[in-house]
């Protein structure tokens, strides 16, 4: 079980506040992302559920018992930290066996235990080496094996895969989302990668400035962000957010559009621009248009295949049934 | 950042270090200045009541005190001159490419582990003895008349004798900031078309200076409060009087504590005030 | 990479740093070969350096005659004892300095430093009236706390130093993984510092095993380390060269061989880790 409540939950370094009130509920078996730019306060609200800050007013609940006061390591929580935190001195199947060990379990049930983290995240392998003779993600699976053992009420990851390189990263995801589907335990994952909380998460929490922007699933974050700040931080390349009289034309302060919901052709549409850079992916190709008449370049993403080259002049088509509507107050309007 | 729970918990772990620095530090130093008020002489009446500034003023009016302060002057400076020119030197020789470099480094730093007291001896019989001494032997093999260093040349002497000492300190300092200087600046002067004796003056030299500060002041604090050197070697005689030992000679031989006392004060607050800079840079350095 | 440096500017260069190393080496050569010598020959004219008559007779008679061994254990308890103390108290200090840091720990850690600066000459003579008063004059026990408590700033900032190079986010994994405080400093602090202590306890046993201020004024027959040992052969009747260069050598010996091991750490720990 593993249902986390964050009630009226405030934090304060001395005067200042970097998480205002905060109420929030995440539940059990939910696999939830907390997501935003750096120094959104992400980390420090997965801190403070971990319990290795102090909250400074309001309270935290675990499967509804008040945990505020509960040290870590009686939250019955597991964390897997950005460094991975591996304590160097110790082999893998010390480092792996230590909470147990903490926790004074028998030899017999540890070992059993370490046996079956291990084969779970083939690390069988090399059980007996020292942290630093391990791969980047190799660690990573050490630091998730010590995590399972304990059979947390919840898992928290904090950045867990922002030191790995690329191709690892997209195969650690698959991982852990596949840990998930097998364990059904809460996970709560801290990331800045928005296509990390994409394709994770069953529920993304956005955060700016400690405040939470919004909280869905990723297709209702894709589909109807609330406000600008979502809008413009959930989705890649960006969505072109145009202010100024084509915005005014549409009834609204801010008019917000994706790269993929506009399409670019020679002519006919009712916006026309001047093509800049052209990225080229393969599959897809996006265009950055200046010239266009509106307040900013827009970014426009074609098929690899559309053929239009620097300083071309193109005619770009909007889909008015996917544009979003912002009003003054950066609110989505309905 | 942390929990209150390991907030009190640090608070607790720390309070042994901090109770028991903070009486080794008040106590004497209440002790000091209460006796540096009063005439206090053990052997000779004992404590005879308050006197006021009367042991400050007798401490800095006394012929003992100017020379006193001399001295240690001399010694410090002179010591921090060798040492510094010297260990600049020999950190950038230490440097270069060549064969058994760390049996050198060795060799070299060697005479700080020996402790002053033998340092004091060896140096005063076996090198500086005016009849057996290798000095002697050395000067007689030339032609020259040995001399007695020690009372002949006594500052010049105590001065080789702590620099010998203090030139591993400030060589292995200063090699260690040379060794962390990034060589791509060297890299980069060397393509700008600069000599090597420019590349030393505009880009080891500014790099050394936080080094050679540090070694500055570390050694100003040891060097003010040289004690076994002279104990061992002159005694206080001869004009080697520093601070330290006119203090301790106060004190200790003439059992005037009211009167020690008050040097005591003086040389503590002399101590401070370099110890002020010291702080400075090291706290400055504790930012980042 | 480095350009190759020709063959002859390294052979000037060893050149150079050989001689100028063993001049500085010399005293402590020449005292180590004088050791090895009979009293005629260490004041023959001219001196020889290596072909002489190597006797270890001098080593027999200067622990005769002063009874070295317990000076020499005086020494090892007063440098062991004050370190080990030292650091039993420091340990848990430097935790909570680097890794519970306040706002007043760089002001706690400087006013630590600046007790080190304390003048020992301004405070002879009530630590002397304090051990005669308690008893403790001219006792071991009496001189490692003495030397605890000067070396004691020193301890804390090296192990602080050490401290903050590992990162708290081990702690925090041990925390989360159920670990006390006594087990996370047990189990994963102290093992991950064992390089950092091993290396302050080196320095300091240096420090102590040096310290001639105190242990000379403190001490007089029961409790006098080495140093006060050295210091009796200044007198003229014990002026008798191979002997006090056996005495030197026995003195110097142990804590030579220990600080070749140690001369890295030594730069962080006198610098206060200000030059790394």
């Amino acid at each position: 079980m593993g249902r986390i409540t964050l009630d009226k939950v405030t934090k304060s370094f001395g005067d200042v506040e970097v998480i205002p009130p905060l109420d929030l509920t995440i539940e059990d078996g939910e696999f939830t992302v907390f997501v935003g730019p750096s120094g959104c306060g992400k980390s420090t609200l997965l801190r403070l559920i971990a319990g290795l800050e102090d909250i400074t007013s309001g309270q935290i609940r675990i499967d509804g018992n008040d945990a505020t006061s509960v040290p870590p390591a009686r939250r019955g929580l597991a964390m897997v930290f950005q460094s991975y935190a591996l304590y160097p001195h110790m082999s893998v199947r010390k480092n792996i066996a230590f909470p147990l060990r903490m926790a004074k379990l028998d030899q017999a049930e540890i070992d059993r235990r370490v046996e079956g983290a291990a084969s779970v995240l083939n690390l069988a392998d090399y059980i007996d080496r020292k942290p630093g003779q391990l791969s980047g993600g190799q660690r990573q699976r050490v630091a998730i094996g010590r995590a399972i053992v304990r059979e947390p009420a919840a898992f928290l990851f904090d950045e867990p895969l922002s030191n790995l390189d690329a191709a690892l990263r997209v195969g650690m995801r698959l991982e852990i989302s596949e840990l998930h589907k097998r364990l059904e335990t809460t996970m709560i994952y801290v990331t800045h990668d928005q296509v990390e909380a994409m394709t994770m998460a069953d529920k993304i929490v956005v955060l700016r400035a400690g405040h939470i922007e919004q909280v869905g699933s990723p297709l209702e974050l894709y589909r109807t962000p609330r406000n600008l700040f979502v809008a413009g931080f959930i989705g890649s390349p960006r969505m072109n957010l145009i202010s100024g009289p084509e915005a005014e034309k549409h009834g609204c302060h801010t008019l917000g559009i994706r790269p993929e919901h506009i399409e670019v052709s020679a002519e006919g549409g009712p916006w026309s621009g001047v093509v800049g850079v052209s990225e080229h992916l393969g599959s897809d190709t996006f265009f950055h248009i200046h010239d266009t008449g509106l307040d900013e370049t827009i970014t426009v993403r074609a098929d690899g295949e559309v053929g239009f080259s620097h300083g071309d002049r193109v005619s770009l088509t909007p889909r008015e049934d996917v544009m979003h509507r912002f009003g003054a107050d950066g609110l989505r309007m309905a | 950042m942390a929990t209150k729970a390991s907030r009190s918990a640090a608070r607790l772990m720390m309070a042994p270090a901090v109770i028991l620095l903070l009486g080794w530090m008040l106590v004497p130093l209440t002790m000091t200045l209460w006796f540096s008020f009063r005439r206090y002489l053990p052997l000779r009446g004992g404590d005879q009541g308050w006197t006021g500034f009367d042991n400050y003023v007798r401490f800095v009016t006394s012929s003992a005190f100017w020379p006193a302060v001399q001295a240690t002057l001399v010694i410090v400076g002179g010591v921090l001159i060798i040492t510094v020119c010297l260990g600049v030197l020999l950190a950038i020789l230490l440097d270069q490419p060549m064969w058994g470099q760390g049996i050198v480094r060795v060799l070299v730093i060697a005479p700080f582990f020996v402790m002053p007291t033998v340092s004091a001896l060896v140096w005063k019989n076996m090198f500086m003895d005016p009849v057996n001494g290798l000095f002697a032997h050395v000067w007689r093999f030339f032609g020259a008349e040995p001399l007695s260093w020690l009372s002949e040349a006594s500052m010049p002497s105590i001065i080789l004798i702590v620099s010998w000492q203090w030139l591993p300190f400030a060589t292995l300092i200063l090699l260690t900031a040379i060794q962390s200087l990034d060589s791509e600046q060297l890299e980069a002067a060397e393509m700008d078309g600069a000599p090597k004796l420019k590349q030393f003056w505009f880009i080891i030299l500014p790099h050394l200076s936080r080094a050679i500060t540090i070694v500055i002041l570390i050694q100003t604090i040891f060097l003010l409060s040289i004690f076994a050197e002279i104990f061992v070697t002159t005694g206080g005689a001869f004009g080697t009087r520093t601070l330290t030992y006119l203090i301790f000679q106060r004190v200790l031989e003439s059992q005037n504590v009211g009167l020690g006392s008050a040097g005591g004060v003086y040389a503590i607050i002399l101590a401070n005030i370099v110890a002020l800079f010291l702080m400075r840079i090291v706290g400055k350095n504790l930012d980042n | 990479m480095a350009r190759t440096v020709t063959a002859r500017r390294k052979a000037i260069n060893t050149a150079i740093a050989w001689t100028i190393g063993l001049l500085i080496f010399f005293p402590i050569l020449w005292t180590i070969l004088t050791s090895f010598k009979t009293e005629a020959e260490a004041i023959a004219s001219p001196p020889s350096f290596l072909f002489f008559d190597w006797t270890l007779e001098n080593y027999a008679v200067v622990q005769e005659r002063s009874n070295y061994m317990r000076f020499l254990w005086n020494s090892v308890i007063i440098a062991v004892g004050s370190t080990i103390l030292g650091i039993i108290i420091a340990v848990p200090a430097a935790w909570s300095m680097a890794f519970v840091p306040s706002k007043r720990t760089k002001d706690i850690l400087l006013w630590m430093l600046s007790t080190k600066m304390l003048p020992a000459v301004g405070v002879l003579y009530p630590i002397y009236l304090i051990f005669i008063r308690m008893g403790i004059l001219d006792s071991r026990a009496g001189l490692v706390v003495v030397l605890m408590l000067i070396n004691l700033p020193i301890i804390v900032w090296m192990l602080y130093t050490y401290f903050k190079e590992i990162p708290g986010e081990i702690l925090e994994a041990a925390r989360m993984d159920g670990a006390t405080l006594k087990s996370e400093i047990l189990y994963v602090l102290t093992p991950m510092a064992i390089p950092g202590i091993a290396s302050t306890v080196l320095l300091n046993i240096i420090l102590a095993w040096n310290e001639a201020f105190w242990t000379l004024n403190l001490t007089a027959a029961n409790a006098a380390p080495l140093t006060a040992f050295i210091a009796s052969y200044s007198s003229p009747e014990g002026l008798f060269y191979a002997k006090l260069s056996a005495a030197s050598t026995m003195a110097i010996a142990p804590i030579l061989i220990l600080g070749w091991f140690s001369q890295k750490q030594l730069v962080r720990g006198l610098t206060f880790g200000a030059v790394k």
